[in-house]
């Protein structure tokens, strides 16, 4: 199968490879996928308490290349974005972005899963509600 | 990260000079096809130009000269399975061979018996036509294998039944290059009256096969897996002790003796033959020659990599292949990063299923191991420059996928995966 450019660049030079210590209140991590499925991926962000911006993030994707690459993409777009501003980030703009073909679509899924997951997981540490966005949090 | 930059994707275009005996891309996938030898591309091709009469031509010279070429095909291809030359049926390969014998015996002999004894690990060209039989009424054992590959003896009589009129089951197998106990199988189906067919594509040229010695009746070949062209196979058909009858699958002329009607495919047949003769006599220094590259390969990967292993018995094994799982890294991504080799994945990634190989699932590994696999496929034109140079760029590809892979690192750090509640899409 023939990968598109973006991806080929994303597997070779994957950005933001890594992880953070999951135990810190910042830190939101967000796992999602099955070994068995042939994906997973571990998506981790780290927020600003006061601006709620993500100023960090790491992944670490066990699949194929188009899995790898949609994380990796994924890394790179949260970065300096809001959580409203990423909970925009859709699967569809990472398959534009890839040039994904249709049965590769599932990984650009996954990608949008675990930054929502890795979200999910600092809102509920941080007791922000899971409705609440951009809007500053109470302070 | 630019370690794989490096090393991977893009060092085919990198200056740095290739080891003598490499030429990119490689090729070792020899369980899919192989490529021609060329001496059996000089064999053939007369076969396309002055000699190109209709074998069946029973009335000139053209058709004697290719009657002749066939004949002489046809003791090739017997003497290197031990059978006589009127025992063999030209087909258009191993499919259609594996649908004539199946078939062809489940109708033939459908007053004796219904049911049909197979394994779950066999070709899909043995389980698709077993399947299209249940829908006609018969009924089919599939059994299923062992561990290491290896289907049990006891497990095999007890499926016997006194309905039972065929054994499929293949000689070794094309993922995992298991070599099954053909010979017990064999000497099994005789005591109890049932036909023996088995599968010999990956075998056939191989490793020795004696129709007599084994008590094969049926027996299904293929040029194109022994450097010889695509599109011409054959049946051995036991003629004595017992003599096996098939009913003609496809109807015309009344070609190979009525059980495969149709021209004889001339050219094609002269390479199949020259294959055969090829292979027969270089068999055993061959497969010495690629025992010792396999085994190599093998330590080298083990030597290198934790959480590697060999996915089949290594005892009776093919002596080209090796099937190894490279666990927590994904098996389309390791070929994305090995794609000027040619060796096949587990993993069935790229289809819409996302099934991994039924093969490696029969065996009980889990869909993430089968994931994992890559089957390597040494043939005749391989050599140990080749397997360096992969086995080094795996290792360095795996190495860094690993890296990058959550699994590995969690297995690092002492958690128990199937501990984890995975969010399966």
């Amino acid at each position: 199968m023939a990968y598109s450019d973006k991806v080929v660049d994303h597997y070779s030079n994957p950005r933001n490879v890594g992880q953070m210590d999951k135990t810190l209140d910042e830190v939101g991590t967000g796992l999602v996928g099955a070994p068995e499925c042939g994906d997973v991926m571990r998506l981790q962000i780290r927020v600003n308490p006061e601006t709620q911006v993500i100023e960090d993030a790491k992944f670490k994707t066990f699949g194929c290349g188009s899995a790898i690459a949609s994380s990796s993409l994924a890394t790179e777009w949260v970065k300096g974005k809001t959580i409203a501003e990423a909970l925009a980030i859709s699967n569809t703009d990472i398959v534009k972005e890839l040039a994904l073909p249709p049965v590769k679509i599932h990984c650009s899924v996954l990608a949008e899963d675990a930054i929502r997951a890795a979200i999910g997981d600092w809102k509920k540490k941080n007791h922000v509600a899971e409705t609440e966005g951009a809007v500053a949090v109470a302070h | 990260m630019s370690d794989i930059a490096l090393n991977g994707l893009v060092i085919s275009e990198s200056a740095t000079p290739l080891p003598e005996g490499v030429t990119l891309p490689i090729y070792m996938d020899n369980h899919a096809t192989t490529p021609m030898d060329p001496r059996v591309l000089e064999a053939m091709l007369p076969y396309f130009g002055k000699i190109f009469g209709n074998a069946a031509s029973r009335n000139h010279q053209f058709g004697w000269e290719a009657e002749q070429a066939v004949d002489k095909a046809r003791e090739q291809v017997a003497k290197l399975i031990g059978a006589s030359a009127k025992e063999i049926i030209f087909t258009s390969g191993a499919t259609e061979s594996n649908n004539l014998a199946i078939k062809g015996i489940a109708e033939m002999y459908r007053e004796k018996g219904n049911h049909i004894i197979t394994q779950t690990t066999e070709h899909k060209a043995v389980l698709d036509t077993c399947k299209k039989l249940e829908k006609m009424g018969y009924r089919v054992t599939y059994l299923e294998v062992q561990a290491d590959g290896l289907i049990s003896m006891d497990d095999l009589k007890a499926a016997m039944t006194p309905d039972t009129i065929l054994v499929s089951i293949m000689f070794a197998n094309n993922e995992i290059g298991v070599i099954q106990p053909v010979e017990e199988i064999g000497k099994l189906c005789h005591e109890r009256g049932v036909i023996f067919h088995t599968d010999g594509v990956q075998a056939v040229g191989k490793i020795p096969v004696d129709v007599q010695k084994m008590n094969i009746d049926v027996l299904s070949l293929t040029a194109h897996k022994i450097y010889g062209p695509k599109g011409v196979g054959a049946l051995y058909v036991r003629r004595r002790n017992p003599r096996v009858q098939i009913t003609e699958q496809i109807n015309g002329g009344g070609h190979e003796r009525g059980m495969r009607s149709g021209t004889l495919n001339v050219p094609g047949i002269v390479g199949l033959g020259a294959a055969c003769e090829i292979a027969g006599a270089e068999m055993e220094a061959e497969a010495k020659r690629q025992t010792e590259l396999r085994d190599y390969l093998k330590a080298k990967f083990e030597n290198a990599l934790d959480y590697v292993h060999v996915n089949g018995n290594m005892e009776h094994h093919l002596p080209g292949n090796l099937n190894m799982s490279f666990v927590y890294v994904e098996g389309e991504s390791l070929l994305m990063g090995i794609n000027d080799v040619a060796v096949s994945s587990g993993s069935a990634c790229t289809s819409a299923t996302l099934e991994p190989s039924y093969v490696l699932k029969a065996l009980g590994l889990g869909d993430d191991v089968a994931h994992s696999s890559i089957r390597f496929g040494l043939g005749r034109f391989n050599n140990k420059a080749e397997v360096d140079y992969v086995s080094d760029k795996i290792i360095h590809v795996v190495k860094h996928l690993r890296e990058m892979s959550p699994l590995y690192e969690m297995v690092k750090e002492g958690i128990d995966l199937s501990k984890i509640e995975w969010a399966a899409h």
